[in-house]
């Protein structure tokens, strides 16, 4: 009889700690999907965020590094300098990406750091219990804005993708969910793809997932991919924002 | 050579592979000297968007494998205070400067040793130490960069050179050792496993009470032997003296013009100089103190070093003080006054 669904290698054997309905599971075993596809597990480095994922050191088989909040960017960018040929991932929720640590987000981009963004966005601070996010929608109720998001007072989210395929260093910017089949199956293209860049030398890439938090959202896993639809996809619409096909900095390969 | 430029270069003979920094005075040499060299000598110089970033990528360096270093001034070394808590809590190796200015906030840019209490207690949150090393020259800036670069991989510890505006920006003629960085094999580090081993985890989170509990029961083990093999101290004229000086860094150099022309005045005095601020050399001190009836602790700042000085003698010896700050620097005639003062008490 042949195996027709295993678990990736790179994923570790373990049960993890995230909320029943939540779509990080899917988005691990994407990566590790990837990791194991291009049989790199041995040469790639993982760095965590603070945040939900925060023990994604315990899910990936690969080397991991536990980074301060916001900053796994930076971190990511030490481990690559000193070593070229790692292959440097960071996952990391919206909290730590856009808030706390937009500047070395940026800047990671703005240098081209040969490095892949594992950014999962689902408007909210899960592991906290339901803040604000820098990606709250207008309107969204959440533990500090329980009248809903007023961008009067609040302000309006940060679109990362938009933003950051401006940036010259940027390779890859781009915006897919996980809520359907179809969409998962884009996902990891994308994902693929990421890696791939980094393989190549070909700078920056960030691939955002747009996710479900149905703990803090005060939903079902059914309602919660619902709003993700209808809500998330119509303010952060899915798409490639930027795809450079050659890297035009110094020592690419292509 | 200048001071900064020396520590650089001393770092690049030590094996250093990555310096992550942001520009402040009055540490700008060091980053210049390395922007120039590092490159040629294969390593890897990146001047970072922020101090937050540059020691984050220090962090990201250390657990990789490799020696890394990041340098900076009093506010800038606040802003690395996240990081280093995080280095310390990751048993991460670095060697971390600071050539320190006055404060608080923006303060000035001018020499100072107030960052005494940060460096030794409080360098980031949480239970925790980081070796500090004091040079006193710009060759024990040398030769201290080495023994930070050794000792902090051997034992898995942050260390800090406590330099200041004074030693940064000084230039003496230099001999660089003859001595090759000793490399320690890192098998904890997170550089691929290569499909050889299981997979290596660099973390400072413990969602657990024991286990964290654990983790800084068994750091603080390390610290003990830390203080039993790591102390350094320059004992000066101390086996008579009544009075002895204590002081560290730059402001040594000073008191130790003090305690000559105070002998050549008949008055009994010695200096003590800790060249290590953490661990702090007690014993050390009190060998230097064994005849003293009188102590003056002289500082380049409100006198932070005091409560060390009282902690370690228990006590038992009257501590006076002397202490310019802002970037101000006692002199010899301001020091030797005192000695002079306390000797007709």
């Amino acid at each position: 009889m042949s195996v027709v669904f295993e678990r990736p290698h790179a994923l570790c054997d373990t049960p993890t700690h995230y909320c029943p309905g939540c779509t990080h599971g899917i988005i691990h075993r994407l990566v590790a999907e990837v990791i194991d596809e291009m049989e790199i597990e041995g040469e790639t480095v993982g760095v965590c965020p603070v945040g939900c994922a925060v023990m994604a050191y315990d899910y990936f088989n690969c080397d991991m590094i536990e980074a301060p909040h916001g900053r796994a960017p930076a971190v990511a960018t030490g481990v690559k300098r000193a070593n070229p040929n790692l292959m440097v991932f960071t996952y990391q929720g919206d909290g730590d990406l856009a808030a706390i640590g937009t500047c070395e987000t940026l800047h990671a981009a703005a240098r081209g750091e040969n490095i892949t963004i594992i950014f999962v966005n689902n408007t909210i601070y899960g592991m906290t219990g339901g803040q604000m996010a820098p990606t709250t929608i207008p309107g969204q109720v959440t533990q500090t804005t329980p009248y809903g998001r007023d961008p009067k007072t609040q302000g309006f989210p940060l679109k990362m993708c938009e933003i950051l395929a401006q940036m010259d260093g940027t390779a890859l910017a781009q915006r897919v969910s996980v809520d359907s089949v179809a969409h998962i199956r884009e996902a990891k293209k994308a994902i693929r793809k990421a890696f791939d860049n980094q393989k190549h030398k070909r700078g920056f890439s960030i691939v955002e997932v747009l996710s479900t938090c149905p703990t803090n959202w005060g939903m079902t896993p059914q309602e919660s991919l619902e709003r993700l639809r209808t809500e998330m996809i119509p303010y952060f619409p899915l798409g490639v924002y930027k795809d450079l096909p050659v890297w035009n900095g110094d020592g690419g390969e292509d | 050579m200048k001071g900064n430029e020396a520590l650089a270069e001393a770092a690049l003979r030590a094996g250093c592979k990555c310096f992550f920094g942001y520009p402040i005075t009055p540490q700008t040499e060091i980053s210049a000297y390395l922007a120039k060299n590092m490159a040629k000598r294969g390593g890897t110089f990146l001047q970072a968007e922020s101090e937050i970033a540059a020691v984050n990528m220090v962090l990201g360096a250390s657990a990789s494998g490799v020696r890394a270093m990041t340098s900076s001034s009093s506010p800038g070394i606040s802003l690395k205070s996240e990081g280093i808590s995080y280095l310390a809590g990751s048993d991460l190796p670095c060697v971390i400067v600071n050539v320190q200015r006055g404060g608080p906030g923006l303060g000035g840019i001018q020499p100072s040793q107030a960052d005494y209490l940060q460096a030794t207690k409080a360098s980031g949150h949480g239970d925790f130490h980081i070796l500090v090393y004091a040079p006193a020259s710009v060759q024990e800036t040398i030769d201290m960069t080495f023994t930070a670069f050794d000792t902090a991989d051997r034992y898995r510890i942050p260390a800090m050179i406590l330099s200041d505006g004074l030693l940064g920006q000084m230039m003496e003629p230099v001999v660089f050792p003859d001595i090759k960085a000793q490399i320690t094999e890192k098998p904890w580090s997170c550089c691929g496993h290569k499909n050889e081993r299981k997979h290596n985890i660099i973390n400072s989170l413990y969602l657990c009470p024991d286990e964290l509990e654990k983790s800084v029961r068994d750091r603080f083990e390390k610290y003990r032997e830390i203080e039993k093999t790591c102390t350094d101290a320059e004992l000066y004229l101390c086996d008579d003296a009544q009075i002895v000086v204590t002081a560290f860094g730059a402001t040594a150099r000073i008191a130790k013009s003090a305690v000559d022309i105070a002998r050549s005045k008949g008055i009994k005095a010695g200096l003590f100089r800790p060249k290590t601020l953490y661990p702090f050399p007690k014993k050390e001190l009190n060998n230097a103190c064994a005849k003293a009836q009188r102590v003056l602790c002289v500082e380049m700042s409100m006198g932070q070093m005091v409560d060390d000085i009282k902690l370690a003698l228990e006590c038992r010896i009257s501590v006076d003080f002397l202490g310019r700050t802002g970037g101000n620097i006692p002199s010899v005639k301001e020091v030797v006054d005192k000695i002079t003062f306390i000797g007709k008490e």
